[in-house]
Order: structure tokens, then C-alpha cells, then sequence
């Protein structure tokens, strides 16, 4: 049995059980093995797809290596965020300051390639050796004649949602900079899609559709332009509300842009999400063609999905993501496929966010903060689910246990949100959950041989174990 | 469309202060690895979180399989006050949640600035806990300012070795430490040395932590890896074989055994080709006084026949070669033995002596053949333009420059992130080198196919 580290079990619970409260914002246990990053990691993808920016990583060659080109977000334009860019600090600028190399870098860089603004990112080093990122940023910016924005990112101060945080004030320093750009009253931002393999695209294509202006994205297939205009919409529709719901209700405090939570995930939530924009806005015309835009596609993917539902009608699968949103629509969609969630957790969920799914969860579920693949695998096994919904970290967990698995992390190359996109991930599922290799995996026989009684021998003889 | 708008002028040696998609790695990850490849050993990162769990998506995805590395997580308070606390909080907590034989323990940048005492924490924790059960625990210093994922394997196998070999009693077994080389040459390696009928401690061996079969049940610590035994006899055997030597500073840990307990030590490239195989096996021979047995002289038959069948294709070829300074050496000597041109040879790390090791061991001088240290990708990019090169050999990160070049890319080394099998890639030994050329000649036909107007289905 795996067991649960006492200083751990406050963060685990069972919908049903005795203790129904998961503690949450707890940092991660001194040597577990957490599937969490830092500030730096947050930071660095909520700003990684504006493709016209330098992103610049003042640290060690680490933190940026292991960034390089790592995400799904496409651009339709320049790459630049594609490259990965660090300021490979060495000994000798540890013990005297990196200033001087950091502004060297930055300097050379931002001659060579041109870039419409530059980010900085502080690592944890940099909090420490006291490098005035500030001052060279305010220099370079003047030299330059372009935004050097400081992203105070240093990895040990908190945890990934500091780094949202740390973010959503690096862009609230680009958001209003276009001083003469004109109020549109049917304008929208799109916030928190990061445009993993073209989800910005089908979501702008379609507010084309419905006649709503889409003023900027922040940030996927972002510009920094666009992010300068933003103030000019009357709403940001926030998708992924634990990263940018800071900078949602800064916008509204200071250009009274209005600010509305959705999630493009299931065929539920993304009509929803797209009501609640034409409801905001308040235009008959835009919410006739919303009605109709939701007609044709739930139409069209519906019945494609019932093929799928046929099939994985009844089987249990397990979520655990990074953010709780994600979580909360994910549970749904697996209802229309008539699959139930035996186990769901996320990396950085608020007691708000834990309240909301055991609400929306089945008697008996496992909710969970924070988790370690030895709990994981725990709950994988005692659920005896089918499937784990997660990132690459967990993707080995689920098939050395012989589970089906669906990648839900910004990694991923399909499309999953919006209408088609309930289509792809209904496929991912699908392709992982019926593939017949399961029945070798030793972890996965047993049972098996439990559903098929006639099933082929081929299990039978190699089951040794 | 490919990164348009970002393509400066590259120039043919790297002008540029900052490091552009870097050709190197962090030291805790080389370190991290390396102990993965003991025999129920955790790797504790002693730092803040976000290294831990950076390098673990980083070792997932090449091998596919699940790779705990804990992490002390210190945070805020322990930046400023010292990370002790941290630090001992978590032996406990592995030493409890895993009942580990070893901690390996690297320091990532953070707690070297801090400059943590690790050895002291250590020596209280131990004597505070005098008296019940406790892994052990050994500690490699790797900050990555001062080298790359390399010096942190190689400083992980040293303090392990230093920390657990003993004088022991004399054996008839010997030492292999193979270097950072792939699941498939670790058991090519061992394969190899059963052969000879030679017992032998391979150090690390991740062949089966890092590449295991499909699980019955979960395992807290995969199976398999070097054992903790073997390795405190490892002052008692007859000799200690290291490969891929190029690049480290500093005694060896072969050479530190020699010194300690007299144990001979043979010092060598990576055994890649028929050439560079047949001189570990020279040595398998010396050691077990038996003759090259009849099954790898099998392989080196076929290889050498294989290479007559392709030589054709390959002749004259430019090739770049990037990567670690070991790896880029033996595959150089490997390309100049089937009649390719190392044209570039590329390191992220520093290396100044690489150029003088690659003339040494190259048979030909190759006119402009460039050895570079310190470079990154984007840098690659010019130099790779300028020596009109063919084909590039390395791990998946050279995919962009492959792209970008419109040259084809034989993905070998560490990481292969977009294929599957990462782990399995030979390189070494006569099946080793057969997987290679195999793969170095049918990429050349490929591409040449591909680009053929007609195209052919006969060649
Ligand atoms: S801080 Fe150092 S150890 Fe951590 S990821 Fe960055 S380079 Fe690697
Ligand atoms: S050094 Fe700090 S910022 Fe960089 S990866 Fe590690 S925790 Fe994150």
C-alpha cells in the first residue's frame, strides 16, 4: 500500500468521507515528488505565446533550456517566441552581478531580432544575487525605443499562480499604451487561450461569426500591438481564470473593461460561454447568428459523438490537470460521454475551486491538491479507473499501469477546445481507452480476462506475473 | 513561414553574449540520471521546486517511463535563511515514503548561492539519527553556472563511487562506467561482457529503471539498477574500463581508483564502430584471456559487411555532429571510419582541448573541419550553412536546424523528444555501430529519394 504522507493528507479527499475539505495553496512538501513547477514556469506560459516579443531568461541555462519550444502555441505571423533566449549566467556573474551581461544580451538581441517588446524573466538566482532587473530594463527601453518589461518570476517566491500573477503585471504594463486607439463598443478580448494548436483561431473564427469584434488575444497568437489596444474593448472573456483573472480585474479597475469566466472545453461550456458574450453585449443581431452558429455546430458534432459514447459508456477515468477550470469542464465532458470520474485534482486549485467539484462530482470521488505520482498511481489502482486525463509528467504513471490516457496540457497538438474540438478529444479518448494493447499489460490482465471470459489467449500465456 | 522575421545575419562563430536554444543542459539533470541508475536510489534535487520538476518532464519524455526525482522545495524563507531545514524534512520524507537504499542529492543553483552547506546538514542529520535504519546518502555539488548536465553526471558517479567503494577483498570482476549513453548500449554493453564470461559492475545502469517492462503492480522505485554491494566492491576488482573520458576536468574516478586501491584502469573513447569496439574488446580479452567469442564476432562480421553495401551512399558526406564532447568524438571517428566527413563538430559545454582531442583521434586532417565549444543552435545554424553540410547527427533538439536547413537529421544521443524510443537508439559496439550506419545510410536515400523529381522504388 501506498501511503500518504501525514503532512499531505489534509490535501486528499473523498466526496462522501468524513472530512469533505481539501486544503489547497500549501506549498509542496519538503521531498515529495510534486508534479508542480515554479512562479518562473508560471509566468513563462502565459506569456510564451505573444510571438512579437523577445523573452528573454536572465539565470542559468537551465530554466530556459528546459522552456525551449515546449508548448503547442501557434502563431500566424513571426516566431519569435519560439526561440528560447538566455542570459546563461556563470560562475563569475553569480559572485559579481549579472547587470552587465544581462544588458549586453538584451542589447545584441533585441538589434538582431527586431522585436516589438522584450519580457525579462527573473529566475531564482537572480533574487538572490540583487540584480536591479528594473533599472537595465528601464535603460534598454530608452536606448531602444521598445517596452523591456521586468518579469518578476523568481522561481522560490510561491508557486505557479504567483507567476500568473507576476504575468498579468508584465501585460498590464503593455494594456493601454496605444493611447490613440478608438473604443469598440462590440469589441472583446480573448483571455487565457494560448492558442495550442490553433484553439484561438477556431474561437476568434467564431466571434467573426457571431459579429463580435475580437480586439486582442492575450495571449495566444498574441502581438503586442493588439495587447497596446486591448482597454479599448468592453469585455474580457477569461478562459483559464486562475492565470488571468488578475489581470481581467486590473483592466476593469483602471479602463472599466468588464470581465466574464468561461471555458471553451465540451460542447456545454462553449455555448455557454459564447451566450454569455452576445448576452453581455446586448446586440439582438449578434445573439440571433449565436443561436444559430450554436445550432449548426452542436448539430453537426452531436451525433459524431454518439459513435464515441458508445463505446465508452461506463467507463471511469481520472483527471488531474493544472488548473482547477480545466478540471471542472473536463468532468462534464466526460459525462456526454457517459464516462465517470472516479478521481479529479489539479496542481493549483483555490477551496473555492474543490467546493465546485464536489458539487458537480459523484459520490465517492477523490479530490485531491497538489498530488504525487505514488498517490496518483494509488488512486489509478483502488479506482481501477480506464483512463488519466493529464500533462507528459503523468502520461508514464497511467501506462506503466496499463490505464488509457489523454493528454490535456499546453504540449498537446490537437485542438481541443470549442465545438470541434469536443470532437478531437472525444477521438484521443477514444483511440486510447479501445486500443486492444491493454489486454497484454500485465497491470491490465486480471481484469480484463474478468470482462472477456472468451477473450483470446494470447494474455493467458504471457501472464506469468 | 517557419520563424520568419527571426533570422538575423548568422555569423560563423557565436558573436552573441546571450545563449540562443541552448546545446546543453543543468547539471542536477545529468546528476539526477546518473543516480537513476542505482539500484532503489531517489535523486533529491536541493533547491527550489521548479528544477525538480522541469527536469523530470524533461527526462519523461525522452524515455517514456515515470522518473521520480524529489525536490526540497525550499522556498522564500529558506533562500534567505539557509535551506537545512528543507532539506532534512525531505530525507525523511523520502526515507519514509520510498524506503530507499540511497538519496543521491544535487544542489541546483539556488542552494549553491546560498551557499548551503550540504556536507554539514548532512553530518547532522546523520548524527541524529545514529542508531536507526537510514539509506544512504551521497552528495554531488552541481550548479549549473559551472558546467552542464555532463559534469553533473559524471560528479554524481564520482561521489557515489567516493562515498560507497571500499578496498574490500580482491575479485576477479571488473568496473565498467559507461558514461551517459543509452539504455540499448547498456545492454549491449553487458551483453558484450557475459560474453567474455567477465562479472562486471556497470555504473550506473539505468538499462532497466529508465527502460522497464509494463508494470503488475506500481512500483515506488523501479526495478533494476547498479546495487549498492556492488559498488562498495567496486575498490576489490581487477580493473576499471571508462568510457567516453573527453571533456571531464579533474581526476577520474577510475583514475581515483587506481590511486586508492590499484585497481588498473583503462581509459577510452565510447566504443563507436568497428574500430573504437574492437579496442574495448581487446581489452575484454586481455581481461578474461579468452578469444573474441564467436557471437559479437558475428556482429563485426556483418557490420563490416553492411559497411560495404552502403559505403556508396555515405561517401564524401558532410556531416555535423552535436552534442555532449564525448559523444561528438566517438561519432566522429565513427563517420571518418565509413568515409564521412566530420565537417562540424558542435558542443553546447566548454571543452577549449576539443579541437586538440579530435585531431588526436582522427586519422585525417579534414581541411575545415570546425570543433566548437560554447555554441548554441542558433549559432549552428551559420557555421552549418558556411561548411555545406549533408547531414546533421545528434539528439531531437537539431530538428529545428534540420528544418530550417533542409537537411535531414539522424537523431541519436540524449533527447529524442518527438520520436518514441529514444531509449532504445544504439550506438555502441558492432550492433550499436550496425543500428547507426543503418540509420546514417537509409536517412541519405531517404532524403535523396524524396528529393528526387521522379522518385524510385529500386536503388
Ligand atoms: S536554476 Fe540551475 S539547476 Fe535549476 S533549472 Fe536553472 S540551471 Fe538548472
Ligand atoms: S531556478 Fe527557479 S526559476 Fe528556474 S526552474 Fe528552478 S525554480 Fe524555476
Amino acid at each position: 500500500m501506498i501511503e500518504i504522507l501525514e503532512g499531505r493528507k489534509s490535501q486528499v479527499m473523498v466526496k462522501g468521507g468524513a472530512d469533505e475539505t481539501v486544503a489547497c495553496d500549501k506549498v509542496s512538501l519538503a521531498g515529495s515528488v510534486s508534479q508542480r513547477a515554479c512562479v518562473f514556469c508560471g509566468s513563462r506560459v502565459v506569456l510564451y505565446p505573444i510571438a512579437d516579443a523577445l523573452h528573454l531568461v536572465h539565470g542559468p541555462v537551465g530554466c530556459a533550456a528546459y522552456t525551449w519550444d515546449i508548448r503547442g502555441a501557434l502563431s500566424s505571423g513571426p516566431e519569435l517566441h519560439r526561440m528560447s533566449f538566455s542570459t546563461d549566467l556563470q560562475e563569475k556573474e553569480v559572485i559579481y552581478g549579472g547587470e552587465k551581461k544581462l544588458y549586453a544580451a538584451l542589447s545584441e538581441l533585441i538589434e538582431a531580432y527586431q522585436p516589438k517588446a522584450a519580457f525579462v524573466y527573473a529566475t531564482c538566482i537572480i533574487g538572490l544575487i540583487g540584480d536591479d532587473l528594473q533599472a537595465v530594463c528601464k535603460k534598454v527601453s530608452a536606448e531602444k525605443g521598445i517596452p523591456v518589461i521586468p518579469v518578476h518570476s523568481e522561481g522560490f517566491r510561491g508557486t505557479k499562480k504567483d507567476g500568473y500573477r507576476a504575468a498579468c503585471e508584465a501585460l498590464f504594463k503593455l494594456v493601454g499604451q496605444d493611447k490613440g486607439a478608438r473604443e469598440k463598443p462590440l469589441g472583446i478580448n480573448i483571455l487565457g487561450d494560448f492558442n495550442v494548436a490553433g484553439e484561438t483561431w477556431m474561437l476568434k473564427e467564431y466571434y467573426r461569426k457571431m459579429g463580435v469584434d475580437v480586439v486582442s488575444c492575450i495571449t495566444g497568437d498574441g502581438r503586442v500591438d493588439e495587447i497596446s489596444r486591448a482597454h479599448t474593448a468592453k469585455l474580457n472573456v477569461v478562459q483559464c481564470a486562475g492565470s488571468m483573472t488578475h489581470l481581467a480585474k486590473m483592466m476593469e479597475r483602471s479602463f472599466a473593461v468588464a470581465f466574464k469566466r468561461v471555458s471553451y472545453f465540451g460542447l456545454e461550456d462553449t455555448a455557454a460561454a459564447l451566450y454569455d458574450v452576445a448576452e453581455f453585449l446586448g446586440d439582438a443581431d449578434i445573439l440571433e447568428r449565436t443561436k444559430a452558429l450554436v445550432r449548426e455546430e452542436v448539430s453537426r458534432i452531436y451525433p459524431q459523438i454518439a459513435a464515441y459514447r458508445k463505446d465508452l459508456s461506463g467507463k471511469k477515468a481520472a483527471i488531474y490537470v493544472g488548473g482547477a477550470f480545466k478540471a471542472f469542464s473536463l468532468v462534464k465532458a466526460l459525462r456526454h460521454l457517459g464516462m465517470e470520474t472516479a478521481l479529479v485534482g489539479s496542481q493549483t486549485g483555490s477551496a473555492e475551486d474543490y467546493d465546485y467539484l464536489k458539487e458537480i462530482c459523484a459520490e465517492g470521488t477523490v479530490i485531491v491538491d497538489d498530488a504525487n505520482p505514488l498517490e496518483l498511481a494509488r488512486f489509478i489502482r483502488e479506482k481501477d479507473v480506464d483512463l488519466l486525463i493529464g500533462g507528459v509528467k503523468e502520461r508514464p504513471i497511467a501506462y506503466k499501469m496499463g490505464v488509457a490516457f489523454c493528454d490535456h496540457n499546453h504540449e498537446r497538438k490537437t485542438a481541443l477546445a470549442g465545438f470541434e474540438g469536443m470532437l478531437n478529444f472525444c477521438r484521443e479518448v477514444h483511440a486510447s481507452v479501445m486500443s486492444p494493447v491493454w489486454r497484454f499489460a500485465p497491470a491490465r490482465i486480471h481484469r480484463y480476462k474478468r470482462q472477456n471470459p472468451e477473450g483470446c489467449d494470447a494474455d493467458a500465456k504471457y501472464a506469468a506475473c | 513561414m517557419l520563424m520568419q522575421n527571426t533570422r538575423p545575419a548568422e555569423r560563423a562563430q557565436r558573436t552573441f553574449i546571450s545563449t540562443r536554444n541552448a546545446c546543453k543542459l543543468c547539471s542536477p539533470l545529468g546528476a539526477s540520471i546518473a543516480y537513476r541508475g542505482i539500484e532503489k536510489c531517489v535523486p533529491l534535487i536541493h533547491g527550489s521546486q521548479g528544477c525538480a520538476t522541469y527536469i523530470r518532464r524533461y527526462v519523461i519524455s525522452h524515455f517514456k517511463e515515470p522518473i521520480d526525482i524529489a525536490s526540497s522545495n525550499v522556498s522564500e524563507e529558506g533562500a534567505i535563511f539557509g535551506g537545512g531545514e528543507n532539506f532534512k524534512k525531505a530525507l525523511d520524507n523520502i526515507a519514509r515514503q520510498y524506503q530507499p537504499s540511497l538519496i543521491g542529492v544535487a544542489t541546483t543553483c539556488l542552494s549553491e548561492t546560498i551557499g548551503d552547506d550540504v556536507k554539514f546538514y548532512l553530518e547532522q542529520y546523520r548524527a541524529g539519527k545514529a542508531g536507526f535504519g537510514m539509506p544512504e546518502i551521497v552528495h554531488a555539488s552541481t550548479p549549473s553556472y559551472r558546467g552542464t548536465h555532463m559534469d553533473g553526471f559524471h560528479e554524481a558517479v564520482s561521489a557515489v563511487v567516493r562515498a560507497l567503494a571500499r578496498r574490500g577483498e580482491k575479485h576477479d570482476g571488473i568496473n565498467l562506467l559507461p558514461g551517459f549513453v543509452s539504455c540499448e548500449d547498456l545492454r549491449i554493453l553487458k551483453s558484450a561482457c557475459e560474453a567474455f564470461g567477465l562479472s562486471c559492475t556497470i555504473l550506473p545502469d539505468y538499462s532497466e529503471t529508465l527502460d522497464g517492462e509494463s508494470w503488475q503492480e506500481y512500483q515506488k522505485l523501479s526495478t533494476g539498477g547498479t546495487k549498492i554491494d556492488d559498488i562498495r566492491r567496486m575498490g576489490g576488482a581487477r580493473a576499471t574500463i571508462q568510457l567516453g573520458t573527453i571533456g571531464t576536468a579533474g581526476e577520474s574516478v577510475a583514475a581515483w581508483l587506481e590511486r586508492k586501491f590499484g585497481v588498473r584502469n583503462f581509459a577510452l573513447l565510447l566504443p563507436v564502430g568497428v574500430m573504437q569496439t574492437d579496442r574495448l574488446m581487446e581489452i575484454f580479452s586481455e581481461l578474461s584471456g579468452l578469444p573474441l567469442p564467436g557471437q559479437l564476432a558475428g556482429e563485426r562480421g556483418r557490420l563490416i559487411d553492411s559497411y560495404i553495401d552502403g559505403h556508396k551512399y555515405v561517401f564524401g558526406k558532410k556531416a555535423a555532429i552535436y552534442g555532449e564532447a564525448d559523444f561528438i568524438c566517438a561519432v566522429a571517428a565513427f563517420l571518418e571510419e565509413i568515409g564521412m566527413v566530420p565537417a562540424v563538430c558542435a558542443t553546447g559545454a566548454k571543452a577549449a582541448d576539443l579541437k586538440q582531442s579530435l585531431e588526436r583521434l582522427l586519422e585525417n586532417t579534414h581541411p575545415g573541419m570546425q570543433a566548437i565549444d560554447d555554441t548554441d543552435f542558433a549559432s549552428l545554424e551559420g557555421i552549418c550553412k558556411e561548411a555545406g553540410v549533408d547531414i546533421l547527427i545528434g539528439n531531437s533538439k537539431g530538428y529545428w536546424l534540420a528544418r530550417r536547413l533542409g537537411i535531414p537529421l539522424v537523431r541519436a544521443g540524449f533527447p529524442v523528444h518527438d520520436r518514441i524510443g529514444g531509449q532504445r537508439l544504439a550506438h555502441l559496439g558492432y550492433t550499436g555501430a550496425q543500428q547507426l550506419f543503418d540509420r546514417i545510410v537509409n536517412t541519405m536515400i531517404e532524403h535523396q529519394q524524396n528529393s528526387s523529381p521522379v522518385g524510385y522504388s529500386y536503388m
